[in-house]
């Protein structure tokens, strides 16, 4: 072990592990499976590599916080380090959705693009309210936002009580922003078959809602580790990047909401 | 690790490259009796050669092995990202061989939480190694374009599969919209491809030169300014396409721009030869070729950055002759020449002088007799991606085939060199090019050993690494 030796500098030489080679398999396994499914093959490679990708990387990042719970491997320099990897993540994620975005642009902004549709939303379509659920999702984002907020002053304060409490609000926040989002895909009346508008809508959004699982699986995880008490005042790392996520989804869901729901919608005379 | 796997893909896409030349050595069909076939050779010789040749070599092995050596830390951050990629490029490289069209590449924000938070006490960003510099540029563009190309796959993939209309017209999509995306992250991923040789040219020039890099804080501005211009410039790709004219106006000023710090970095390589005392050692004949092969892509650039000319010369063999000097060339000169610098620091052998100049002249000439011609075959009109042609094109596509017979047995020729290093090569000495290399991977033994700096090098109060 690393820790056994004296050490002369502030980083965290890992020990081999297997996951990487692991995940990596269960990405193959996912890709192969989902083309099969894609050329009307059954759907369940695809599922076993999904499996097993979640099996993978529970234990990667179990691994992870059995070294940070040691005490010697995460040094301020490495949580630094750590830190610095999820913001340069999110920033990747950032650059996703630009694409997204620019695809929505493209098609509804004669503007900037020659092939755009000179009417948005395009005939015949019809867009959901939105000033109804939309709405009402953006409050709830931005109150799940408040309560992750709490969490943190909590937790700046040793109060792991209020950080639990803070982070569960949080996760209900976000289960019912889920639940809104598929009720209103179930009662939506354009498909994402049905031409360039019901394209963007539903990628754009559908990836955002992706993320948003993402996030409260994220923050599950951080809701038990606040009960077991992981996190300290001073360092918690798993807490931060968890908070910067949930806000980085936040912000996304800001902009989805008003370029698409509400200045795209707002061309509608229907 | 990488650098085999980059040599398994050199051996594919080195091998299409040669039938495609085969094909083209004469008029009519004779090897590919099948167009499409010669489409899919075109395209998986491209895709082999960029994500899984220079890629690879260059940010996953050269960069991985070095950044830290350079820089006095004892290992990358996150070691297990690190390694997962290299699993993924593996099976990344597998699917595309069966063809089934995937793409794979290293993801780098690793690079950056190293160089930033990792460096030795002392070592300022200003006193970084060029390559370093180089490096954390690339992965600052990898960072940023990936993304992209990304979220332009999915709804490829969702159009072809699950019925959207992105590209679709008939359902209000528009086709240019992929041009526009996957050109986003295009372009950045040939500074992508060529500014980590930026970094060894650098280094190399400067070591066998025996003088310190000239303008080294212009060196450093001019990667970052070519890697921010890299992201306003991709419509040039698409002059074709019916753009109107002010916004090609404004690409081709964007363009020229670029010509402006590459500009900066072929005077300051020469100015640091000059008055220097050279030694024309493999390693700095690789570099002054690199340098000649890319100031001959930038000018057919620059001419190419006109959308008046662009529009005679687009999807013409003139634009493979410029890509293929500025980009894929120059950064295979680049790998060359790390090779024979570094080799000694990766297995404590040396190579062999006299074959390395061997095959530095046998490659050298095969590469320009093969895409010289080929500038003159696009002024003609030969177009791209065409396995067969007229006879007017006969003359000067014999003689580029004849280069590429001479490139592929240069590349056999230096495979053979690698074999003899590592069979009986000389051992090296931790520093085998005396005054000149004054980088700290020279400070250590040959070969490095594992988690090379576990005393951390204090690097204050030294001069500038360069």
């Amino acid at each position: 072990m690393a820790s056994e030796t004296v050490r002369k500098h502030p980083f965290h030489m890992v020990q081999p592990s297997p996951w990487p080679a692991v995940g990596t398999a269960a990405a193959l396994t996912m890709v192969f499976g989902g083309v099969w499914f894609m050329k009307e093959g059954p759907i369940y490679l695809f599922l076993v590599g999904v499996a097993l990708l979640f099996y993978a990387s529970f234990c990667w990042w179990r691994d992870v916080v059995a070294e940070a719970r040691s005490g010697v491997d995460h040094t301020d320099v490495v949580r630094h380090g750590l830190r610095m990897g999820m913001v340069l993540f999110i920033a990747s994620e950032v650059m996703f959705f630009f694409a997204f975005f620019w695809a929505f642009f493209n098609s509804s902004l004669p503007l900037i693009a020659r092939g755009a549709n000179e009417v948005w939303p395009p005939a015949g379509v019809v867009p959901l309210e939105t000033w109804s659920i939309p709405f009402l999702n953006t409050l709830i984002l931005l109150t799940s936002g408040a309560t992750v907020t709490y969490a943190h002053h909590a937790l700046r304060q040793g109060n792991h009580a209020r950080t639990a409490h803070g982070l569960l609000a949080t996760i209900v926040l976000g289960a019912t922003f889920t639940g809104f989002q598929a009720y209103e895909y179930v009662h939506a009346s354009s498909k994402i078959t049905a031409g360039i508008y019901g394209s963007t809508f539903y990628l754009a959004t559908g990836f955002h809602g992706f993320h948003v699982l993402v996030g409260t699986c994220f923050l599950i995880v951080c809701w038990f580790r606040a009960r077991a008490r992981h996190f300290t005042p001073q360092a918690h790392v798993g807490f931060e990047a968890a908070a910067w996520y949930w806000h980085f989804v936040d912000v996304v869901w800001l902009f989805l909401f008003t370029c698409i729901y509400w200045w795209g919608n707002s061309g509608y005379t229907g | 690790m990488y650098i085999v796997l980059s040599m398994v893909g050199a051996i594919l896409g080195g091998g299409m490259s040669f039938l495609i030349r085969l094909e083209l050595m004469d008029p009519g069909l004779q090897l590919l009796h099948d167009q499409q076939f010669y489409n899919v050779l075109v395209t998986a010789h491209g895709f082999l050669m960029v994500f899984f040749v220079v890629m690879p070599a260059m940010i996953g092995g050269f960069g991985n092995w070095f950044v830290p050596l350079m820089i006095g830390a004892p290992d990358m951050a996150f070691p297990r990202m690190n390694n997962i990629s290299f699993w993924l490029l593996a099976a990344a490289i597998l699917l595309m061989v069966i063809a089934a069209f995937t793409q794979g590449g290293p993801g780098t924000g690793w690079f950056i939480t190293t160089i930033f938070n990792m460096r030795a006490p002392g070592l300022t960003m200003h006193r970084m190694p060029l390559f370093v510099w180089a490096i954390l540029v690339t992965a600052f563009l990898l960072l940023l374009a990936i993304p992209v190309l990304a979220g332009a796959l999915t709804m490829l993939l969702t159009d072809r599969n699950f019925g959207t209309a992105f590209f679709k017209v008939a359902q209000g999509g528009d086709p240019i919209l992929w041009q526009h995306l996957f050109w986003f992250f295009g372009h950045p991923e040939v500074y992508i491809i060529i500014i980590p040789a930026f970094g060894i040219i650098s280094q190399v020039v400067s070591t066998f030169s025996k003088k310190p890099v000239f303008g080294y804080l212009g060196m450093a501005y001019a990667m970052v300014s070519i890697g921010f211009i890299g992201f306003i410039v991709w419509a040039h790709h698409m002059y074709t396409v019916g753009l109107n004219v002010d916004t090609r106006a404004y690409f081709i000023a964007a363009t020229m721009v670029i010509a402006v710090p590459t500009g900066i970095k072929i005077f300051s390589w020469l100015a640091t030869m000059w008055g220097g005392s050279i030694e024309f050692k493999t390693p700095m004949l690789f570099a002054i070729g690199f340098i000649w092969l890319f100031v001959m892509g930038g000018v057919t650039g620059v001419a190419l950055a006109n959308s008046g000319l662009d529009l005679a010369f687009h999807d013409t063999y003139f634009v493979v002759a410029h890509f293929h000097y500025v980009m894929a060339i120059a950064a295979v000169f680049g790998m060359f020449a790390a090779f024979y610098y570094w080799i000694g620091k990766m297995c404590g052998r040396q190579y062999s002088e006299v074959l390395g100049q061997i095959h530095f002249w046998l490659f050298f000439v095969g590469v320009n007799v093969l895409f010289f011609p080929q500038h003159f075959l696009g002024m003609a009109g030969m177009p791209r991606r065409i396995a067969d042609y007229p006879d007017v094109y006969h003359g000067w596509n014999y003689i580029s085939s004849i280069g590429s017979y001479i490139t592929t047995g240069a590349t056999l020729f230096f495979f053979f060199i690698v074999w003899r290093t590592f069979t009986a090569g000389e051992k090296a000495a931790a520093n085998p090019w005396g005054e000149g290399a004054t980088t700290l991977e020279w400070s250590v033994a040959s070969p490095a050993p594992f988690h090379t700096h576990e005393d951390l090098p204090d690097m204050t109060g030294t001069q500038p690494a360069e």
